[in-house]
């Protein structure tokens, strides 16, 4: 059932589709972390003023559909287009690709934060005390103790989020992106062969997924010496 | 201001009835979706407890490709996959036309594969944590198998699934915006449908994600509850 001849022809123009896959999910997963990573930071301080904005942030982009945001974002600005313009940003808000890379960015920031902030909150308190009445600033405090065992604590939370990532470029194909999903997309409609096209297209995904929980695996290890074995 | 409260309203020329009915839509879509999650979850759960290695391998295989695969890429599976076999189906019946698939038939069969994948987790994970010592008490207790099941281990089974389940099903609630794709109008298509046509995008999409939200808080909270009832004498952590 399952025909050679035409898995060799679409798998190379699926793999096509890989670069822009990884692009959007390397970009909104970094610049997503960075922002997860202050959101976090600023939740430590307790005042309303800034707990309220974020907690409502967290909400709305936890709460509604990533496809909705994405459309909120590429259709729903380009409303103001006059505003943006004056402001010098419609050259962002017109390109498809910018606008799927804020929404995937404000997605997983909004997932994000609150992982690391339960990271945080799970760092025991005589830990920072120790460091602190052994002469270490808070800063250094903070670089040297605080920081990797919150890492260590939030990387399978965390890695779960990547792997939703990765799968959540897939929605960038909605807005005309031509990155795995919307190739295959593309190759079923044309040829109705959906079997074939899912089984290529679904193996480069498991391929990626699989490569990125060895590395976080990997991450996790280097970042737990204490459970490894003395040499 | 003024006008994006006349478009969301009652009146004339307002869409409020029609998005509501979206939303409703989108709720039976995500409930049948996610009931029939349930079934798959629990048989692949089943399967991957069981002693036999072939269907501990395909409910391996199931879990790993549908949580693995973007949701996306399963709705056109059984979109278009669905529509291929069906028209077979009819030719083999002397019919000629193409024969596409009901959307929301389509749709509900799209959540609940992607939904039972995420279950079989939750209630693998649930059933493990169930101390071994309770079914053996209640085989003590003279119980039969079935009534061990249903007293004992499914009442326990539920308490420890519930957190997970409820996380599955904000998934699903959300998830149920891609069936858009394949046309059936819900919310976030009918979201579409009135932007196109009142060239109002960030009204309509503004007010889709508060309903969205809606739905998603209520449900939140009456799983919450759930969660309460199902662990009342038990003392917490």
């Amino acid at each position: 059932m399952i025909d050679i001849a035409f898995l060799s022809e679409i798998l190379p123009k699926l793999l096509s589709g890989v670069p822009l896959t990884l692009q959007l999910a390397m970009t909104s997963i970094l610049l997503g972390f960075m922002l997860a990573l202050l959101l976090a930071l600023a939740q430590q301080r307790k005042s309303p003023v800034v707990l309220l904005p974020i907690r409502g942030f967290v909400a709305l982009f936890r709460g509604t559909p990533l496809l909705v945001q994405i459309f909120l974002i590429y259709y729903g600005l380009g409303q103001f287009r006059p505003g943006l313009q004056a402001v010098g940003l419609w050259g962002l808000f017109r390109e498809p690709y910018w606008c799927a890379i804020l929404a995937l960015t404000l997605n997983t920031a909004a997932y994000g934060s609150e992982i690391l902030r339960g990271a945080f909150q799970s760092v025991p308190r005589g830990v920072v005390e120790a460091a602190r009445a052994s002469g270490m600033s808070p800063f250094l405090t903070w670089r040297l103790v605080v920081l990797p065992i919150a890492f260590r604590q939030a990387i399978p939370a965390y890695g779960n989020e990547i792997i939703l990532m990765v799968k959540g470029t897939s929605l960038a194909s909605i807005v005309t992106l031509m990155e795995v999903t919307g190739i295959a997309h593309g190759l079923i409609s044309q040829t109705y062969r959906a079997i074939e096209v899912f089984v290529c297209a679904g193996a480069i995904y498991l391929i990626l997924n699989f490569v990125i929980i060895r590395a976080l695996a990997g991450l996790e290890y280097w970042l737990s010496p204490h459970l490894r074995r003395a040499p | 201001m003024i006008e994006a409260l006349r478009l969301l309203g009652f009146g004339e020329g307002g869409w409020a009835a029609a998005l509501l009915l979206a939303a409703v839509v989108t709720l039976i879509l995500s409930v049948l979706g996610f009931a029939l999650g349930v079934v798959f979850g629990g048989v692949a759960a089943t399967w991957r407890l069981g002693r036999s290695r072939i269907l501990q391998f395909l409910a391996n295989g199931y879990g790993t490709v549908f949580r693995g695969v973007p949701d996306l890429l399963t709705i056109y599976l059984m979109y278009y996959g669905g529509s291929v076999a069906l028209t077979a189906v009819g030719h083999g019946f002397g019919w000629q036309g193409f024969i596409g698939l009901p959307t929301f038939a389509t749709g509900v069969l799209a959540l609940g594969v992607i939904s039972g994948a995420y279950q079989a987790e939750v209630f693998r994970g649930a059933y493990l944590a169930i101390e071994s010592g309770q079914s053996d008490a209640a085989r003590a207790l003279g119980l039969t198998r079935w009534a061990s099941l249903r007293l004992v281990i499914i009442p326990q089974l539920l308490r420890h699934a519930l957190p997970g389940i409820g996380n599955v099903w904000q998934l699903i609630l959300k998830d149920s915006a891609l069936i858009s794709v394949i046309g059936l109008v819900e919310l976030m298509r009918q979201a579409q449908i009135g932007a196109g046509s009142t060239r109002e995008p960030f009204v309509f999409y503004i007010a889709a994600a508060m309903l969205y939200l809606a739905i998603a808080s209520f449900t939140g909270i009456a799983f919450r509850h759930a969660e309460k009832q199902a662990s009342r004498g038990t003392q917490e952590a």
